[in-house]
């Protein structure tokens, strides 16, 4: 690393507000600082709201309207970047600042070959004719490995698959040579197997190329694995700047120690994540209290016998054929799968996206009918062959919390509202009054207070909506919880509070869980027995114990593997 | 490609069948077809025998079967009010409507579109809120009082233009145009622009609405980081994305301009299918009615089935799909 | 960036520009005046034995040969003008609310089942929407009031002519609720709330209505403001294409009907000022009404 080249990017002291229409001004970024050298991948992390997506907008002048450059300097390449045009003088987007976008799904232009889309960036700046840009678009290809180039030249993005998108959206971004690359989480929209790929890539090029990378994310798993240096931001301001390696083993701010705590580990398992200021937990102990002693008048709790089991379980959907009488494409979701799950237990079942996981959680909760096997409850049939006349009382003993806390709750109806549903549906409470008590228990039960019932859910933060979530589950009073991806959508600080409050509610009243996750580090905290899934199939079941010490599947071997975490971080390993 | 041909044209004929069922139903159940063709003074008998040569008497099924036959080989009955052959009367009127929506679409289009993209461009500019304010009156005016006061000031007041009529036409064997004479030309500006100017507004909102969302996507988001010359991003990729919709759009426009040409037939006297219609409706002409149905619902279809296959045409995600 | 965006379902703060208040106020007096109008027009024009052939064609009062007693003119038989607008207003608005009302009942209520349920109910639904809307809106109301002409004798025709224009404008319109109730509802229907719904075992009745269509309700309040406008200018049409209200108990349409035929004899007030009200009406609620789509629609809403 030269010192006398000028570093790749040079950010200092940058402030970006936004204008609000009531004429105060809303501050997006304050007091940032960071440098970024040749070759050098910087990280930038924080949760969302923290400022990171707004710094790469602002180096690349594409701050969204009305944002502007308050105060404070950009330098790429050594000059400075006017912030009133959003350039610098002699540097131009697209040559000399390459950009790499979240969902590779719409970055790309549906109506345009991937040759079009390559190299119209070559030809506008570095003038080159059809033929030269038609080859060098063909190498880039190469470059970022993707199979049979020469084909997909003339592929419209639909034909490429999601990972093969990115690579065509990064050799986009390199196709004239840019010093500079700005990935904006180009890795959060894609599987653990096709990031792992794409991370490698872009830790070539830094290396190859000496291209340096400014990574937005909010991964510290891909920080640990490529950044050189990371930057951990919170509501706007860095908290704290320096090596991977240092920043993630010794923290030194108190937000960065609360923030990297809260990643869940893939090493070792935690009794309880360590979290940052948890919401008041108030009456929780004794709300909880009460639902044990009602759920133990109730029957047996927790007797680790087996309360669910699912028997060779097959799901198929149909496409419709076009003409009348044309056969559609059959597509096996769930193909001959079968575990059981005992009571009182947490059991995790993993797998990427499209392997079916969601799938069998909605035939267990009775949102999907299965074409084949069946499912029982404590012996009794309630889907597929042989189903129980009467699953009405059986189906109040299951219930679900689902992944986005904006949509599970209707926007529409006061929270207290919401939680009676179920509680008056089962006629578990003889009036309204009784039935709004035990919606403040319930409200109680999940560490908010009891006052959230006359409020509508747009008045709660993503975290407590999931809260809410859980407490309208609860109010059915039910044996089993189906968690499909119950924290995927949430920032991680807040995500360790939700397997915490889970974790509580299953060690007080007894409950057992069904835990759905992509995230092998989530369900490695969470569960006792973890099923992993691939393309429908079951591959391997076992205790999680041994499935993270001796995984016996090699997909499973692979997947753990790939996953970025914590405790591999660069460097560290080549230096061992 | 096939597929997508085939499954429209399956569509097609459902559609068909449905218009024809309830063209059928009408001119069948209706008022009453003796009533309405025989003189007041007429006799039972002779009432009897128009009701057999009808061909009333029979079951309803057979009466729907021979309706069907006797559409498809083109006779789609006498006219009431001036005692015709229908189709004679379509076939005659039908140039004049035909010629005044090609020009009107065109005049949509040409207009429509560049608007359509100011607007979206430069949202507030002085031009792009006037082109908003005009189009707002446009789409709320009445395309009668529109071409009442094109009637008043061009043809009232200026003089400059004919108000009614098609002026001088030629007869090219079936089809007699107005295009290709200096009258017939002039005849046709009022009546087009009043007919164009509401499609025109459609247009231009379209368009307007289309080209801001795109504007807003991720890929035109990614091309400005790619530095790529705004003006190649608005005109050569964004604007072909936002073109999609109005095909569909202008097709389906197409087919109600040959609708909404009743009013401006009746307003300038334009002696084509609408005027027809309209004189129809008032005298309860029904198998006018009826058949100026089946040509409307005819209409519609046929421009249908094109603009879907030239969407998959044009888009290559439907393209690949049918492949 | 999240932070910025408003909380959903607020409202409070309305923002709406000048022009768009100005509208609101414009639309609100108009249609006051309408309803008021037996209390506020000198005249009643329905009234046989309230005016005289003798004053008839009168021009305003403020050009040279005006009579003050008729303010705007009169018409060919002697009525005195702003009374019959203001008589045709109420006839205009009540028809086009009426035709409103109408079709937004039928269509929110089809456009529920045909995305709650899919499949073969989704299927029938919206074929059979396809085909109405293969026929644009003034080719089925004539259809209806042609077929309506020719089923009733010819005097209840003009007493029933009310009915008809209403039946004959929502027999199109409830299509465009069916079709954006159903796509929301689809929207809705894959939420995790109704999700949630479906898991505690609620009747699909139950999530129907207290669930789902308070969440599709607003569209549906967006598109009623448009379509008010429209109906409004659809009447209008048929009335000044001789199909809609009877002379003697005139629309706004029909009042522009007999003054265009005494335009081109330079009676120009007959047909100038039903119509001036009849646009300023329209544009005024069409003003409102394409504010509150641009503000209710996501799809112009700037993405997060």
């Amino acid at each position: 690393m030269s010192t006398l080249q000028p570093p790749v990017l040079a950010i200092d002291d940058l402030r970006v507000e936004y204008p609000l229409a009531d004429g105060s001004v809303f501050t997006a970024v304050e007091r940032a600082s960071l440098v970024i050298h040749t070759g050098e991948i910087h990280a930038l992390v924080g949760e969302s709201g923290a400022g990171k997506t707004t710094i790469g907008n602002a180096v690349m002048g594409l701050l969204e309207k009305p944002g502007r450059i308050a105060s404070g300097t950009i330098h790429i390449g050594g000059k400075p970047l006017d912030p009133n045009k959003g350039s610098a003088e002699g540097v131009v987007l697209g040559r000399d600042v390459g950009a790499v976008f979240q969902d590779p799904m719409t970055s790309l232009n549906p109506l345009f070959t991937v040759e079009s889309q390559l190299t119209e960036t070559m030809r506008a700046h570095l003038k080159l004719d059809r033929a030269a840009a038609r080859a060098r678009a063909l190498q880039l290809l190469k470059d970022v490995g993707i199979p049979e180039p020469q084909r997909r030249l003339k592929a419209y993005p639909h034909q490429l698959s999601g990972g093969q998108r990115q690579r065509v959206v990064i050799a986009s971004a390199l196709s004239c040579d840019p010093k500079l690359v700005v990935a904006d989480e180009p890795t959060t929209a894609l599987d653990v197997s096709v990031q792992a790929q794409i991370l490698r890539l872009l830790r070539d090029l830094a290396d190859q190329r000496g291209i340096g990378i400014l990574l937005v994310t909010h991964n510290m798993g891909v920080v640990a694995q490529i950044a050189d240096r990371v930057t951990i931001m919170h509501r706007g301001m860095v908290v704290e700047t320096g090596p991977t390696a240092e920043v993630l083993r010794h923290p030194r701010a108190p937000y960065a120690k609360a923030l990297i705590g809260a990643v869940p580990r893939i090493d070792a398992r935690l009794e309880r994540f360590p979290v940052i200021g948890e919401e008041g937990k108030g009456r929780a102990a004794e709300a909880r209290a009460v639902l044990r002693s009602k759920a133990e008048r109730t029957g047996a709790i927790a007797d680790g016998g087996p309360i669910l089991s699912v028997e060779n379980l097959q799901v198929e959907y149909t496409t419709r054929g076009v003409l009348p009488g044309s056969k559609g494409h059959r597509f096996r979701a769930v193909d001959g799968v079968s575990f059981s799950v005992n009571s009182g237990e947490v059991f995790g079942l993993v797998g990427e996206s499209g392997c079916g996981k969601t799938t069998i959680a909605n035939v267990v909760s009775g949102l999907l009918k299965p074409t084949a096997g069946r499912v029982t409850y404590r012996g009794h049939t309630i889907a597929g062959e042989g189903m129980v006349r009467c699953v009405g009382p059986l189906r109040q003993a299951i219930q679900m919390i689902f992944q986005d806390p904006y949509s599970s709750l209707n926007s529409r109806m006061r929270i207290g509202t919401i939680l009676a549903e179920p509680i008056l549906f089962y006629r578990l409470a003889s009036s309204k009054a009784e039935a709004a008590a035990d919606v403040a228990r319930m409200i109680e039960a999940v560490g908010l207070e009891a006052d959230a019932a006359q409020r509508f859910p747009h008045a709660f933060s993503g975290g407590q909506r999931q809260r809410l979530s859980i407490a309208r589950a609860l109010g059915a009073r039910p044996k089993l919880i189906v968690c499909d991806e119950p924290t995927s959508s949430l920032d991680v600080s807040v995500q360790a509070q939700i397997l915490n409050l889970l974790k509580d509610l299953r060690d007080a009243t007894g409950l057992t869980l069904l835990l759905i996750s992509h995230d092998l580090a989530v369900v490695r905290q969470m569960c006792d027995r973890v099923a992993v899934m691939r393309n429908g199939k079951l591959v391997e079941e076992a205790s999680a114990e041994t499935l993270f010490s001796t995984p016996q599947h090699p997909y499973t071997r692979e997947l753990l593997s790939l996953v970025p975490t914590l405790d591999r971080i660069r460097g560290e390993a080549q230096a061992a | 490609m096939l597929k997508v041909f085939l499954s429209r044209l399956g569509q097609a004929i459902l559609v068909m069948l449905v218009v024809s069922a309830v063209s059928f139903v009408m001119f069948r159940f209706v008022g009453d077809p003796v009533a309405s063709m025989s003189r007041e003074s007429a006799t039972i008998e002779e009432k009897t025998e128009l009701r057999r040569s009808l061909g009333l008497d029979q079951p309803v099924v057979v009466q729907y079967g021979h309706f069907l036959a006797r559409t498809l080989s083109g006779d789609l009955g006498i006219s009431y009010r001036n005692q015709r052959p229908v189709t004679q009367l379509i076939a005659e009127r039908l140039p004049a409507t035909l010629e005044l929506v090609i020009v009107a679409t065109l005049l949509s289009l040409a207009l429509g579109i560049p608007l359509g993209v100011l607007c979206a461009l430069k949202p507030n500019g002085v031009a792009a809120r006037g082109v908003q304010a005009l189009s707002l009156i446009g789409i709320s005016t009445p395309t009668f009082v529109t071409g009442i006061v094109l009637i008043l000031v061009f043809a009232v007041s200026l003089g400059w233009l004919p108000s009614f009529g098609r002026g001088q036409v030629i007869d090219l064997g079936w089809w007699s145009t107005g295009f290709l004479t200096a009258s017939g030309m002039t005849s046709l500006l009022l009546p087009g622009i009043t007919l164009a100017l509401y499609q025109l507004t459609l247009i231009m909102r379209l368009v307007r609405a289309e080209m801001i969302d795109v504007l807003s996507s991720d890929y035109i988001r990614f091309a400005k980081a790619r530095g790529l010359p705004a003006r190649y991003i608005h005109f050569r990729l964004a604007l072909r994305n936002a073109l999609m919709p109005v095909i569909t759009v202008t097709g389906l426009q197409i087919g109600s301009l040959i609708a909404f040409a009743i009013v401006t037939e009746t307003v300038f006297q334009w002696p084509g299918m609408g005027l027809l219609f309209i004189q129809a409706v008032s005298f309860a002409d029904i198998p006018v009615m009826a058949a100026y149905l089946l040509f409307v619902g005819l209409m519609f279809v046929i421009i249908n089935t094109v603009v879907d296959i030239l969407y998959a045409v044009v888009d290559p995600r439907l393209r690949a799909r049918s492949a | 960036m999240k932070t910025l965006t408003a909380s959903p379902g607020l409202i409070t703060r309305i923002g709406a520009p000048i022009s768009v208040m100005v509208a609101g106020v414009v639309a609100l007096v108009m249609v006051a005046c309408a309803l008021l109008a037996s209390r506020i027009a000198p005249y009643d024009p329905t009234d046989l034995a309230s005016f005289d052939l003798i004053n008839a064609e009168l021009p305003p009062a403020f050009s040279a040969d005006g009579d003050p007693r008729f303010l705007l003119g009169t018409d060919n038989q002697g009525r005195d003008l702003l009374s019959a607008m203001l008589y045709g207003a109420r006839v205009s608005i009540a028809i086009g609310g009426g035709a409103v009302l109408v079709a937004a009942t039928i269509g929110v209520f089809l456009g529920l089942l045909a995305g709650y349920y899919g499949g073969k109910v989704d299927a029938v639904i919206m074929r059979v929407a396809d085909v109405i809307l293969s026929f644009p809106t003034i080719l089925l109301a004539l259809l209806v009031s042609g077929i309506a002409r020719a089923v009733l004798p010819g005097a209840a025709t003009a007493e029933w002519a009310p009915v008809i224009l209403i039946c004959a404008i929502a027999i199109h319109e409830w299509v465009q609720y069916a079709r954006t109730v159903r796509a929301a509802t689809m929207v809705e229907t894959a939420k995790e709330y109704v999700r949630a719904g479906k898991v505690i075992g609620l009747p699909s009745r139950r999530i129907m209505l207290r669930h789902i269509l308070p969440n599709v309700m607003s569209p549906v309040l967006v598109i009623s403001t448009i379509n008010l406008a429209a109906a409004v200018l659809t009447e209008a049409t048929l009335s000044f294409l001789g199909v809609g209200m009877p002379p003697t108990y005139p629309s706004l349409g029909t009042l522009i009907r007999i003054g265009n035929e005494f335009v081109f004899s330079g009676i120009w007030w007959i047909a100038l000022f039903p119509a001036l009200a009849l646009v300023i009406l329209v544009v005024a609620v069409n003003l409102v009404g394409d504010w509150l789509r641009d503000r209710f629609n996501p799809k112009l809403r700037v993405k997060r």
